[in-house]
């Protein structure tokens, strides 16, 4: 049992990283995920293009891989070329990696969201003399939210397990403070269900507060029809 | 002056629009009545480029209404939709004040005074902190009205304003509508509603398979049809 704690408690140290690439991935992955979602549908064929070949790519390989040619492929590219360069610290390409990662699943989410607000809105906005761009952020945005913040929050239960592929590019975080220590202690059961437990333990919360939410907002909606 | 100058509009392969032409002075009131898939949405929403003409122009006082000066002249030309589509996220005098705010720059507080003085006039004062939701279909239309009338247009385009309403709402609608003739605004009004074009038009046109098939004052398009097909579609419309 000793160990079993032991191994629960050296997980335990990764959180902070965890979490905190998690949140940088989803933050700036909404941000450049919203990019690509206006891209998308915007009238120019050559946006809407470039952003889904994007998000073909990124959905169609693994992030692992991709990480791999963040931190160890483009410098070796780089350098071959003749430009030196380094990662300063690898925690850069793994946080970035992670936001590109996420802004390619996030734009389709946004994307969905925006599409789901009824057109009669947008041509009303319209018809009252509003730009495009001002019916977005008016009319459009705020009954989109809506549908897209509690796919934020999923992304980022999903983030939270998927970044356990940067011990693969050395970062410390939860899954590679347990192998650091299995390493050491060869205890490798303890270690990894260690690992498991504390996975659960930010998952199965963080999943449960957002279906809470997401029940609560789809509540208020049939609420207001039925006021209709 | 709105002139409408042999107006075509298709989708795809199927052409809505055959060439309309149409004038409509100041302060003149004009019904456009006919069957559905007529056309007669499609060519009001061609006139504030909702839907972009396949061929004609629209001028208003000889200016042709183009895409560069479109935001520009739909702030002159009120909108009102079968299905209302006010804004549910925001409040009743929120929605009313919106454009007037953002696109005008008129201050909020000063909007405010305006909104509620429009939202008076057709009777939902005591509704201007509710959100749309828990209005009924009246009401919302009412809201709708004073939205478009909150950036002080010149035109009001009505798309069949009372259709997606209950029977017993469609009065209340009507009698907004009628306040506004008096006030001399110039209207164009798709309806169904033939009592209330007869009573209020100046003129009426019966559109067909994206023609206007006969036009004249109220009395000679609505009592008196010339042509088949209009005498055909008013003595269905009005058995009802």
């Amino acid at each position: 049992m000793q160990l079993y704690i032991q191994g629960f408690l050296v997980a335990l140290k990764g959180v902070p990283m965890t979490l905190g690439v998690s949140l940088f991935a989803v933050a700036v992955g909404a941000a450049f995920g919203l990019c690509l979602a206006l891209m998308r549908i915007s009238q120019s064929k050559v946006l809407a293009f470039l952003a889904k070949i994007y998000v073909d790519i990124v959905r169609g390989t693994p992030l692992v891989v991709q990480a791999l040619i963040f931190a160890y492929g483009l410098p070796q590219l780089l350098q071959a070329s003749g430009i030196m360069f380094k990662w300063s610290s690898l925690l850069l390409p793994a946080m970035l990696v992670c936001a590109f990662n996420s802004s390619a699943y996030l734009s389709e989410v946004i994307r969905g969201g925006i599409q789901a607000v009824e057109h009669g809105q947008m041509e009303a906005a319209r018809s009252l003399g509003m730009s495009k761009s001002k019916a977005m952020r008016l009319v459009i945005m705020p009954q989109a939210i809506k549908i897209i913040l509690p796919a934020f929050g999923n992304e980022f239960v999903a983030l939270i397990k998927e970044t356990a592929v940067l011990s693969y590019v050395g970062i410390v975080e939860i899954l590679r403070r347990g192998t650091l220590w299995n390493a050491a202690t060869f205890e490798t059961f303890p270690a990894y269900i260690g690992v498991a437990l504390v996975y659960m333990l930010l998952t199965i919360p963080l999943s449960k507060t957002v279906g809470y939410f997401e029940k609560k907002m789809s509540e208020d909606d049939t609420h207001e029809i039925k006021a209709a | 002056m709105l002139e409408i100058r042999n107006l075509k509009k298709a989708f795809g392969k199927l052409e809505v629009l055959k060439g309309i032409n149409q004038t409509i002075e100041d302060g003149e009131v004009l019904s456009i009545i006919g069957p559905s898939g007529s056309g007669k949405s499609t060519m009001l929403r061609c006139l504030n480029l909702l839907e972009t003409p396949c061929g004609g122009e629209v001028t208003i006082d000889d200016v042709l209404v183009d895409e560069n000066n479109i935001n520009e002249v739909r702030t002159k030309m009120g909108m009102v939709f079968q299905n209302f589509n006010l804004f549910p996220h925001m409040t009743v005098l929120e929605n009313v004040i919106s454009a007037p705010v953002h696109v005008k720059k008129i201050s909020k507080e000063e909007a405010s005074i305006a909104g509620m003085i429009l939202l008076e006039k057709v009777g939902l004062v005591e509704k201007a902190n509710v959100k749309p939701a828990s209005l009924s279909g009246g009401q919302k239309q009412r809201v709708a009205i004073a939205r478009a009338l909150a950036m002080e247009p010149e035109i009001m385009l009505f798309d069949e304003p009372t259709s997606a309403l209950d029977p017993e709402m469609v009065g209340e609608v009507l009698e907004v509508m009628k306040a506004l003739v008096k006030e001399g605004m110039t209207m164009i009004v798709v309806t169904h509603e033939i009592g209330f074009a007869k009573e209020v038009s100046d003129k009426v046109i019966f559109m067909d398979d994206g023609y206007i098939v006969e036009e004249g004052k109220p009395y000679e398009v609505l009592d008196n049809p010339k042509k088949e097909r209009t005498i055909n579609f008013l003595s269905k419309v009005l058995v009802c």
